[in-house]
């Protein structure tokens, strides 16, 4: 029997609140923290929410009957309390997976965080959570290379990764630079990093920075006889010359590049992670702008989301947080995003604030980087939590060194080192991390430098950004 | 300034050149070599030898010593055949593996012998 056109107004809940649904196994599901204006029912919020990020608009229009809306429309299918906090619930809402193009990232945000975040009967609107169906997944290029293949390509096996990010962040010149690559790289690392507001800038223009860097990853290779890389930096003010310096970089050898993916944005950034993947190169990726969206318990996107949307358009490597640095991020949480960066299958574990089973089928796993005020001393607590898999970057932590960048390198070197040959061994890395290291300074006069020169150092503050949980 | 040390490191000077993991600590006495073996058994990956000329240690191809060892848990047999592979091939440098077949990598990589630097 077909449906009638009634213009008018109808409550959102009528449509779009639909408890009896069951997920299938297709349809994109959200989580949303919603913090509601007062005196509207968590339903009708719930519904609406659901409404304007799939078909929904505010009035009956009488297109909507030329199509099976009922099929189209968004479902919010549950309601839940936020654990220690009465101003806000979940909902869930379920998409079926033809309201998104496949393989994009961007259209999948632009539905789900687009309008309904200025959406006046809400007081604030928080994406937790994404869980994307595996059809969904394989529509989507991934990671260039993944974990396994930038291992082969690097020649670094069972341990952590190495990075130092070069400071001062802006004005240097380039040949000055390419110096203070090569001091980190000849020390023992296995990478340096364009810090993510190094460019293009009329103090270091793009090409003699790429071309003296280069220098300096050959030389260190040939000197230390290891393999070594630099993330050079191809975030650009167009996706042309973005890929003008891809190709460039490719050209003189480098093994990879690096991309600002928010601040760059989500084409450009799965653009590029395509061409790594048809021309061989690794693509680490910083997250600029993340703060701005991820921060704030009550509102914005939260970073397991941005992790899961990176995954899919592509990226090698991505800054995760330290748990212990000068950066936030909460413990558990942490964890969380990791297993979504790295693992072919993640269990809900709301423990660690993951709303959804997550499987990625084939597509291949991202290395998260820990970087922001590290040091030696925190090298233990770091190999504990993030494991073999990832890249521990030492910025400060490397060029602050007392005798300079080689020897900063090489401490934390020597310190990585020391600490995994211990975990091998069965020790409790962050009992026993002050006695691991000492005896290892007893070989390596620059770990002993290090070690005197930031013991003082800790970084203890709240985290702003907590799971939630309950604490009455 | 009088206490900071240079980082003697150079192309000329063939101790400058490492060979990835473990390789910026001391030589591995055979006790800490068993140690590595044993935690390559506990995570049930395959130990596996390889050898090269120390000028040829940037290459990929190592020379394989036999087959990697499937399902070898013996910590002495082992360590038996890293012995058996240094002792035929004293200059060289020696690698244990640990192959992660689930992973496709290797869990763990490190030179138990070193050869003599060229």
């Amino acid at each position: 029997m077909a449906k009638t056109y009634n213009a008018g107004v109808k409550e959102y809940r009528e449509t779009y609140w639909m408890p009896e649904y069951t997920p299938a196994e297709t349809d994109i599901l959200a989580c949303f923290k919603i913090t509601p204006q007062a005196g509207v029912p968590r339903e009708e919020v719930a519904a609406a929410v659901a409404a304007e990020s799939s078909t929904g608009t505010w009035t009956t229009v009488w297109t909507d009957l030329l199509t099976d809306l009922d099929y189209y429309k968004g479902r919010a299918y549950a309601i839940e309390d936020v654990p220690g906090d009465d101003t806000c619930f979940y909902a869930f809402v379920a998409y079926p997976i033809d309201l998104f193009e496949e393989g994009s990232v961007v259209n999948v945000l632009t539905s789900l965080v687009g309008n309904v975040f200025g959406f006046k009967a809400l007081r604030a609107l928080r994406l937790e959570d994404i869980r994307f169906p595996v059809a969904y997944v394989m529509t989507c290029n991934g990671p260039p290379q993944g974990i396994q293949v930038e291992r082969d390509i690097m020649n670094k096996y069972g341990r952590p990764l190495l990075g130092c990010t070069i400071k001062p962040k802006l004005g240097l010149s380039a040949k000055n630079y390419g110096r203070a690559c090569y001091e980190g790289l000849r020390g023992g690392l296995d990478f340096t990093k364009d810090d993510e507001n190094v460019n293009s800038q009329p103090f270091m223009r793009w090409k003699h920075r790429f071309d003296f860097v280069m220098e300096a990853i050959l030389k260190a290779e040939a000197e230390t006889g290891e393999r070594k890389g630099h993330y050079l930096n191809v975030t650009a003010p167009t996706a042309d010359e973005m890929m003008r310096r891809a190709e460039y970089a490719k050209e003189i050898g480098a093994p990879i590049i690096m991309h600002d993916y928010l601040t760059g944005g989500l084409s450009a950034n799965t653009q590029l992670a395509q061409w790594c993947q048809r021309n061989g190169m690794l693509l680490h990726i910083h997250r600029a702008m993340h703060a701005v969206l991820d921060r704030n318990p009550h509102h914005g996107i939260h970073f397991r989301v941005l992790t899961k949307i990176l995954r899919l358009s592509g990226g090698d490597h991505l800054h995760s947080g330290t748990v212990v640095g000068k950066l936030e991020g909460d413990r558990d949480a942490t964890l969380g995003w990791i297993d979504i960066m790295r693992d072919s299958f993640i269990k809900e574990d709301r423990s660690r604030g993951i709303f959804f089973d997550q499987d990625w089928g084939s597509m291949p796993g991202v290395i998260p980087v820990a970087s922001g005020g590290i040091h030696v001393w925190h090298m233990p607590a770091l190999v504990n939590i993030f494991g073999d898999d990832s890249v521990l970057q030492f910025g400060g932590g490397t060029l602050g060194h007392p005798w300079g960048n080689a020897a900063g390198a090489a401490a934390n070197r020597v310190a990585v080192e020391a600490c995994v040959e211990a975990r091998n061994q069965g020790r409790e890395l962050e009992k026993e991390g002050k006695d691991i290291l000492t005896n290892a300074a007893k070989h390596s006069p620059e770990l002993k430098a290090a070690m005197e020169t930031w013991k003082e150092i800790k970084f203890e503050f709240d985290t702003v950004d907590k799971l939630d949980v309950s604490h009455k | 300034m009088s206490d900071m040390q240079d980082y003697a490191s150079s192309l000329e000077d063939v101790n400058s050149r490492k060979f990835e993991t473990f390789s910026y600590l001391p030589s591995m006495s055979n006790d800490q070599i068993r140690k590595q073996i044993e935690y390559i058994v506990s995570k049930g990956w395959n130990p596996g030898i390889e050898h090269t000329e120390p000028q040829n240690a940037f290459q990929n191809y190592w020379y394989m010593w036999k087959l990697p060892m499937f399902g070898e848990t013996d910590v002495d047999a082992i360590l038996a055949e890293c012995e058996a592979c240094h002792k035929a091939h004293p200059n060289n440098h020696v690698r244990l593996l640990g192959f992660d077949n689930f992973a496709q990598s290797a869990g763990a990589s490190m030179v138990i012998y070193r050869g003599k630097p060229v």
